[in-house]
């Protein structure tokens, strides 16, 4: 007998928009933990990146969408490479803030940033900031 | 192998600011090896992040079209940049495997594009063209046993299947090219760990949290020198060692250069345009030490 544990109709639609963003199946995810061991941020994190992943398995997108896990990630892809499970992780994040950002506007706002650091970043941190902080 | 033809070659934003020693040092390695870099006429910005939600085709947009104006100048395009390298590699392996995200990006930018240019890196260059053995005996200044710490940051490395570079839990290229220019690579962990990359721009904090664990593992190995082909890995690298040093005492700093400055000096270069005295740890000490360079 073939059992499905969460039918098509009982998905939430936040949880759907996630996968379909990201390309990512995030009930692959066995939460065996390793893309947090991995992780070079997981010490400043609020969630680690397994438990935002578990919250988005859950349909629990909101939670996952006000954590600040999500700003955190700098798309390094160790956990992507690493995942036993072939989830790209980063994607989901990616996918997180684009949704995000699109209910509550720029996380960073440009004009937010300070002018003595504009001058001493490299200017591909400033577009990748850009990138991923701006809608 | 010599007198090559000139190889079109992308910088990028940050070589044409921040990083004009890592576009200067690179033009003079690949002058001494006979293949001089020939900068792609009327570039525009990578975008330096690849887009990773599946519908965003805008920022594709930018590098599609380096890539088709590059495939008018030739069948390469040779970059120094890990960032734009990356970007560069993962649109290209995309406009080459999916056909209708092809189709749309190419409409948009309005150029006929097939996917067929190849991306190189210089340190694929130097590995599978010009040759180590061509770079030793081109050496004037070898290294001699300089404790180098080849870091590798996670844009050359990652993800592997596209952009094809090394093994990206055990990367040997840049260890390779600089013991072939007599330096001493030293072993440690977190080679191929994220720097921070761009957290800097939102929190200071996040950003010391990764590049303090790839410091202090260089420290304690006895690097004399870190090596990198990143303009952001050199900054976070170079830029948090004095908050480093100021919290752990027994941290002990250590200068953070391009590949292509020390290749260049090691090549007989004198170091003009490498801004070394923009460095935060400055370099100056140990190359004049070591007598690779009178800056
Ligand atoms: S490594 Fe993969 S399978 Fe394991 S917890 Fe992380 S996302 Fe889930
Ligand atoms: S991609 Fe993000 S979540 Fe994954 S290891 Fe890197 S910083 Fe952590």
């Amino acid at each position: 007998m073939k059992v499905a544990l969460l039918p098509e109709g009982l998905r939430s639609r936040l949880q759907q928009r996630v996968e379909e963003a990201s390309g990512q199946n995030v009930l692959a995810c066995y939460q065996c933990g390793k893309c947090s061991a991995g992780c070079p941020v997981a010490g400043v994190m609020d969630l680690l990146p397994n438990q935002v992943i578990r919250l988005v398995q859950l349909g629990l997108v909101e939670e996952a969408l006000t954590s600040q896990t999500i700003w955190y990630c700098a798309a390094c892809l160790t956990c992507a490479a690493r995942c036993p499970k072939g989830v790209d992780l980063p994607r989901v994040m990616e996918a997180l803030r684009e949704l995000a950002m699109e209910r509550s506007g720029d996380h960073l706002p440009p004009d937010r940033l300070p002018a003595e650091a504009l001058a001493e970043w490299p200017q591909q941190a400033v577009i990748g900031g850009f990138r991923k902080y701006t809608w | 192998m010599q007198n090559m033809e000139a190889l079109p070659y992308f910088p990028g934003c940050t070589l044409k600011q921040r990083a004009a020693g890592l576009d200067r040092s690179a033009r003079d390695v690949f002058s001494a090896l006979g293949s001089p870099l020939a900068e792609l006429p009327g570039w525009n910005c990578c975008g330096a992040t690849f887009p990773l939600t599946v519908e965003n085709l805008l920022d594709l947009t930018g590098p599609a079209r380096i890539l088709a104006s590059a495939r008018a100048e030739g069948t390469r395009l040779a970059v120094a940049c890990a960032a734009c390298y990356n970007v560069l590699r993962r649109t290209n392996h995309l406009l080459r495997t999916d056909a209708d995200k092809r189709e749309k990006v190419c409409l948009f930018i309005e150029s006929e594009y097939d996917g067929d240019l190849e991306v190189v890196h210089l340190l694929e260059l130097l590995h599978r063209e010009i040759g180590y053995g061509h770079v030793r005996q081109a050496l004037r200044r070898p290294l001699e046993g300089l404790r180098v710490a080849a870091y590798y940051g996670c844009l050359l490395l990652r993800p592997a299947v596209e952009v094809g570079f090394d093994d990206p839990e055990d990367p040997v290229l840049l260890d390779q090219l600089l013991a072939a220019a007599g330096a001493a690579p030293v072993s440690y962990p977190h080679r191929g760990e994220c720097c921070g990359g761009y957290l800097a721009v939102r929190s200071e904090e996040a950003a010391l949290e990764a590049s303090k664990r790839v410091l202090t593992a260089v420290s304690a190995a006895g690097a004399d020198v870190v090596v990198t082909s990143c303009p952001l890995c050199q900054y976070n690298l170079d830029r948090r060692q004095g908050i480093i040093a100021r919290q752990e005492a027994g941290f002990r700093p250590v200068p953070v250069l391009y590949f292509t400055q020390l290749l260049g000096l090691a090549l007989g270069a004198d170091g003009e345009g490498y801004r070394l005295d923009e460095h935060y740890v400055d370099p100056r000490p140990l190359l004049r030490e070591r007598g690779l360079a009178d800056v």
